[in-house]
């Protein structure tokens, strides 16, 4: 933990909606070091990309706003700086992958004006030489006959193509930092392990720090250093994917492991965390997983704390304080 | 900088075709030239277009040389459209009335374009309380009742052509910030805009090099339609006698001029009329045939 590349600190991105204030992102905090991937897990609604929107500054305001905390970049945080200065930053030095590559093109316009257009607008190329780099970056990222393909509309590609494209784009000025938004729930299986392939692959060329979100477990456990599991806006455990994985401190990632099928094992049924998310503007007071916890006592009425149970690996439970059986009976009367 | 060069893994091919790129604009293109009354109101609007700009420069006449010897003249060799009461050459009047009404639809879609596009593209795109100001304005002048006030304003000021052009330039945009605008509202959500913005694109390029070139289909449309209107709002305005003043000429006038005259002398009357009607249909059907083209999903058909 000398020098992290980013650094967020207790942000929190609340949606003010007609039913109130939603509290999308809800003091999280994590770090990335360099050329490490993290990745970032959770139901749908639980915060995965208000967080990485947060982080690029693309939070829509009104009805979005980013209410504290700190996005330390390089050691600047990015919540204080203009605007001008953080177009300055998106794309250059952070750049973004999106969920559907089949609507995250410009119909209109040809691949080589997308692609070159954001190495134009950063790194000060002519319009030839950036046509040299987008024809390169997209033989990097693997399209057959580059150079004539470049040419085309987006609706000439598919799926596949069109999100290596948008690796090409985002990759184009060397980006610090990838955040990849769900980068392969668009794409069927075998495009989709392609796509994480060559994402992996060029991380460890470019040496580009990743944060990937997902809600497949499968696609973290093969892909990242780190793990954090967000539930409800919040971060309910962090730490060394192998960890995580080994010994997952939090009923709710124990939960989801649990229903993750095993090709060696022959279930009847395939375990499901029982209940719905819940609704994060209405949320219930203490522990937001307590209402669906398979192993919840009375103290859970209360918000856990985010602690350390272990070398980097936090978790927010109140059984993760426990340790012998007179602690536990103590929370449970509480 | 990195210049990686070799693929990063092996080239896996999903799919491509082998096809030379088809934009949309291209489709839109084989599809209008298969609309046979668009492609023919097309080459009517060519010859007329061709006909206004050079036929009174090579024309013997000029449309205000008056020649008492040869009034009221029926269409003839010298005179193919005839004269008029002070014996001038129809058609050459016709010709330099069609710059006059041609124009007038020219400087009205230019300003649809030019004001209307950004206004209503500006608008939808930052939202919130500048596109609430901004669409009220719209309102307002919307609900002036523009034609009083161009007559007015005409009869006031006066009788000049520049304020005709301005006027008429002035309620031409109004619709078409308002059809933009609701272009821009329905696509500045789409991910292709969050795209461009997390790659750093400031508004003013995405407003108008990401969101107006997917907006152009109604933009083209529409303009097909505002020309014929604007150019009818001027003939209604010339033949009130409001417009274009004598001895300059235009479809309206003519028109004006002919049915004084259309009992004994209906070529006064025929011939620049049939020339506005002919143009104005022609348009309508090129206008239709471009949404047809631009927008396949609206066919009838």
């Amino acid at each position: 933990m000398t020098n992290p590349l980013l650094s967020v600190r207790n942000l929190q991105t609340s949606f003010y909606t007609r039913d109130g204030e939603v509290k999308a992102v809800d003091n999280i905090s994590f770090d990335l070091e360099p050329g490490e991937t993290l990745g970032i897990v959770g139901e749908s609604g639980s915060g995965k990309s208000v967080t990485s929107l947060s982080i690029m500054g693309l939070i829509p305001t009104p009805p979005g706003k980013i209410k504290g905390g700190q996005v330390l970049f390089g050691g600047q945080d990015l919540l204080q700086i203009t605007d001008e200065q953080m177009r300055k930053i998106r794309g250059k030095r952070v750049a973004m992958i999106f969920q559907d590559p089949m609507t995250s093109l410009n119909p209109f316009l040809r691949i080589s004006r997308q692609i070159t257009e954001i190495s134009e607008l950063h790194l000060n190329l002519t319009s030839k030489q950036s046509r040299t780099r987008a024809i390169e970056m997209l033989e990097l990222v693997g399209i057959p006959d580059a150079p004539n393909r470049i040419d085309s509309y987006p609706h000439q590609f598919s799926g596949g193509m069109r999100q290596r494209v948008m690796i090409a784009m985002a990759l184009s000025c060397d980006p610090q930092l990838l955040i990849a938004d769900e980068p392969t729930t668009a794409l069927d299986v075998t495009i989709q392990a392609q796509i994480l392939e060559l994402i992996k692959d060029l991380k460890a060329r470019l040496g580009t720090s990743v944060i990937l979100i997902t809600h497949d477990l499968g696609v973290v456990a093969g892909m990242t250093d780190r793990l954090g599991v967000m539930y409800a806006g919040r971060m309910i455990e962090y730490g060394p994917t192998d960890t995580v994985f080994a010994h997952p401190a939090h009923p709710y990632t124990q939960g989801l492991l649990r229903s993750v099928p095993d090709p060696y094992e022959e279930v009847e049924e395939l375990y499901q965390i029982p209940g719905l998310p819940p609704d994060l503007s209405a949320l219930p007071p203490g522990c937001p997983f307590g209402p669906r916890c398979p192993e919840v006592v009375a103290k859970c009425q209360t918000q856990p704390e985010f602690v350390s149970v272990g070398t980097d690996h936090k978790s927010a439970c109140w059984l993760n304080a426990v340790s012998t059986v007179q602690e536990r009976k103590e929370i449970e009367r509480d | 900088m990195q210049t990686p060069v070799e693929p990063a893994i092996d080239v896996k091919v999903d799919s491509f075709e082998l096809v030379e790129g088809t934009s949309l604009w291209k489709d839109a293109w084989r599809r209008l030239l298969k609309n046979k009354l668009a492609v023919a109101s097309a080459i009517v609007l060519s010859i007329v277009l061709v006909a206004v700009i050079i036929g009174p420069l090579i024309s013997p006449y000029t449309y205000d040389q008056t020649n008492p010897d040869a009034v009221y003249m029926p269409p003839s060799a010298a005179h193919w459209f005839g004269t008029d009461q002070l014996g001038r050459d129809i058609l050459v009047r016709t010709l330099v009335g069609g710059r006059i009404s041609l124009l007038v639809g020219a400087v009205a879609s230019i300003v649809s374009l030019v004001i209307g596009v950004s206004y209503g593209a500006i608008s939808g795109y930052i939202g919130g309380k500048t596109d609430e100001v901004m669409m009220r304005i719209v309102d307002i002048l919307y609900s002036l009742p523009d034609i009083f006030l161009i007559i007015v304003l005409l009869a006031f000021f006066s009788k000049d052509l520049i304020i005709l052009f301005a006027m008429l330039g002035a309620i031409s945009w109004l619709t078409m910030a308002r059809i933009v605008r609701g272009q821009v509202l329905s696509l500045k959500n789409r991910e292709f805009v969050e795209a461009a913005r997390s790659i750093g694109v400031s508004t003013p390029q995405i407003i108008f090099r990401h969101l107006v070139p997917n907006a152009l289909g109604p933009v083209i449309v529409y303009t097909t339609l505002t020309i014929p209107s604007v150019m009818l709002t001027e003939a209604f305005l010339s033949f009130l006698g409001l417009g274009v003043q004598p001895p300059l000429s235009s479809w309206g006038t003519l028109v004006q001029e002919g049915v004084g005259a259309i009992s004994v002398y209906p070529w006064h009357l025929i011939f620049p009329g049939t020339m506005m009607a002919g143009t104005l249909f022609c348009l309508n059907f090129l206008g239709d045939g471009l949404r047809d083209a631009l927008d396949p999903q609206s066919r009838a058909d």
